[in-house]
């Protein structure tokens, strides 16, 4: 009664017909790829996660060049649950690599992407650019030896960006080292900048999907359709549930480490890898020799994984097959070869080498 | 006339729109470019006392804000070079097994005239003049 009248009052002064539309009649299609459409809700829990854990790390955490790295020692030793929180940012960042790359590679397979979804794909590749975004400024924060690192190595590969390469290079490391200024930077890109700019692209991500209904794969036949409230937000909401349940059980039996304090005046320490994500395009940037024909060889990597980068943007125009509704195995045949022979092979070989 | 008019007018909207655009983006670009400090103008650092390398081994040492690494070779001569990687800057180190100085992050080696023997690092490290006064071991470099 008291909602009633509730909804009533607020009903006068806005129109919820969009809302009350997208809770009656927006249905999700029944087929034997369902499943797959988990993947984006689930890399959208990962998101919220490390936004709820982001803001509490943010209430201890100190982005100076002196006190980080003692801040998440703080953090990790003496604050309540601090070691949880700080596990489960760090076990959180995985997953949700995880679910996006999951999401992406399911998305190509099933070709999703075919008209008249190309600007969902568009939008969803600039959201797993800024999900490397994020890990690449906050990877630096907690200020220890790998850290240390990670923030020189990956500034530096910006700095061989032709034109603006050098200007760009100082901009991030705030002047010609990785220093305090570095923090200072990467941690307003980390908790600002970039989330303001992801939760823009998100809604825009969900709208298109909201506007289109969930594409269904060439030639599959849905056996029927369920509403999406409730019946597949309760599916979603098991999904979660699990990814809740081995997230914090990650972060309770393997922990984050921290490590040794970054030392300006110390040798790189042996052994130094990336995160698994970032292991195909750290490969690439060992396998290539210093010049090739002239060219420094950093130029050279930069531009293989841009064009990279830059073909995986234009797959819906690329693939006119799949835009006619017919089969295109050679799309299939490529995404295989990428995952397979690309992404997993040199991804084990540079973990185990 | 009027058309012309028109088109002139939002022209001029146009290019007063960017001038605009380009005076607010000015000073945001001016604030993020790094302040330049000061050249680093230290030409000559004590980077050991005598007696503290044994052959075959290395250290590293202070050279104003930037590292460098002097060297024992294994007949007892001093070598000193920068020990940024001319790759992407990570920190060098002495390997003794090796007797060469090796950079771990993506697997580069140079050897004992700092001359790049593999890997991805595209030049040569710098190398320092060493004498020896008195106690220290003084590392000097040509030019800041």
């Amino acid at each position: 009664m008291m909602k009633e009248k509730m909804l009533n009052w607020v009903e006068e002064r806005f129109d919820l017909s969009a809302i009350r539309h997208l809770t009656r009649e927006k249905t999700v299609p029944v087929h034997r790829y369902t499943p797959f459409y988990y993947f984006g809700g689930l890399a959208l829990f990962f998101f919220v996660v490390q936004i709820v854990t982001g803001i509490l790390l943010m209430l201890y955490y100190k982005p100076t060049g002196e006190n980080a790295y003692e801040s998440i020692r703080t953090i990790m030793t003496q604050v309540r649950f601090g070691w949880l929180i700080r596990s489960i940012h760090v076990w959180g960042t995985n997953l949700m690599m995880l679910a996006v790359l999951l999401h992406t590679f399911a998305k190509y397979f099933l070709k999703a992407y075919r008209k008249p979804r190309e600007l969902t794909w568009i939008s969803g590749f600039f959201l797993l650019v800024l999900a490397l975004g994020f890990s690449f400024t906050g990877h630096p924060l907690p200020w220890n030896e790998f850290a240390y690192f990670a923030a020189k190595i990956g500034t530096a590969s910006i700095g061989s960006v032709p034109l603006v390469g050098p200007w760009l290079l100082e901009a991030i490391r705030g002047g010609q080292g990785v220093t305090g200024n570095t923090i200072s930077r990467l941690f307003a890109l980390h908790v600002v900048v970039l989330p303001l700019v992801t939760i823009g692209l998100v809604i825009l991500h969900l709208l298109f999907v909201q506007i289109q209904g969930s594409s269904v794969p060439i030639k599959v036949k849905p056996v029927g359709e369920i509403p999406f409230f409730p019946n597949f937000f309760l599916r979603d909401l098991r999904v979660w549930m699990g990814a809740l349940i081995v997230l914090v059980g990650l972060a309770t039996f393997i922990p984050a480490e921290l490590g040794k304090k970054a030392a300006q005046f110390a040798s790189a320490p042996a052994g130094l890898k990336p995160d698994w994500y970032f292991l195909p395009m750290y490969q690439i940037l060992k396998w290539i020799p210093s010049t090739i024909l002239g060219i420094s060889g950093e130029l050279i990597g930069i531009g293989l994984i841009s064009t990279g980068a830059l073909l995986i943007l234009v797959v819906p125009f690329l693939d006119v097959k799949a835009s006619r509704e017919e089969e295109s195995t050679w799309f299939t045949v490529i995404g295989v070869f990428v995952l397979f022979v690309f992404m997993l092979a040199i991804t084990i070989y540079a973990k185990l080498y | 006339m009027n058309a012309s008019r028109r088109k002139f007018l939002d022209g001029l909207l146009g290019l007063f729109s960017l001038a605009g655009l380009a005076a607010l983006a000015y000073p945001i670009l001016r604030y993020i470019t790094p302040i330049k400090k000061r050249e680093d103008s230290t030409l000559s650092v004590v980077a050991s006392k005598i007696n503290v390398l044994t052959p075959n081994t290395g250290k590293l040492f202070k050279f104003g804000s930037k590292p460098g690494i002097l060297i024992m070779t294994p007949e007892g001569k001093y070598r000193a070079f920068s020990a940024v990687c001319t790759h992407l800057g990570c920190i060098v180190q002495y390997s003794s097994k090796d007797q060469q100085i090796w950079c771990p992050c993506h697997n580069g080696w140079f050897d004992l005239n700092g001359h790049v023997v593999s890997g991805p690092p595209p030049r040569d490290l710098e190398r320092y003049t060493v004498f020896i006064k008195g106690q220290d071991i003084i590392v000097k470099k040509e030019k800041a």
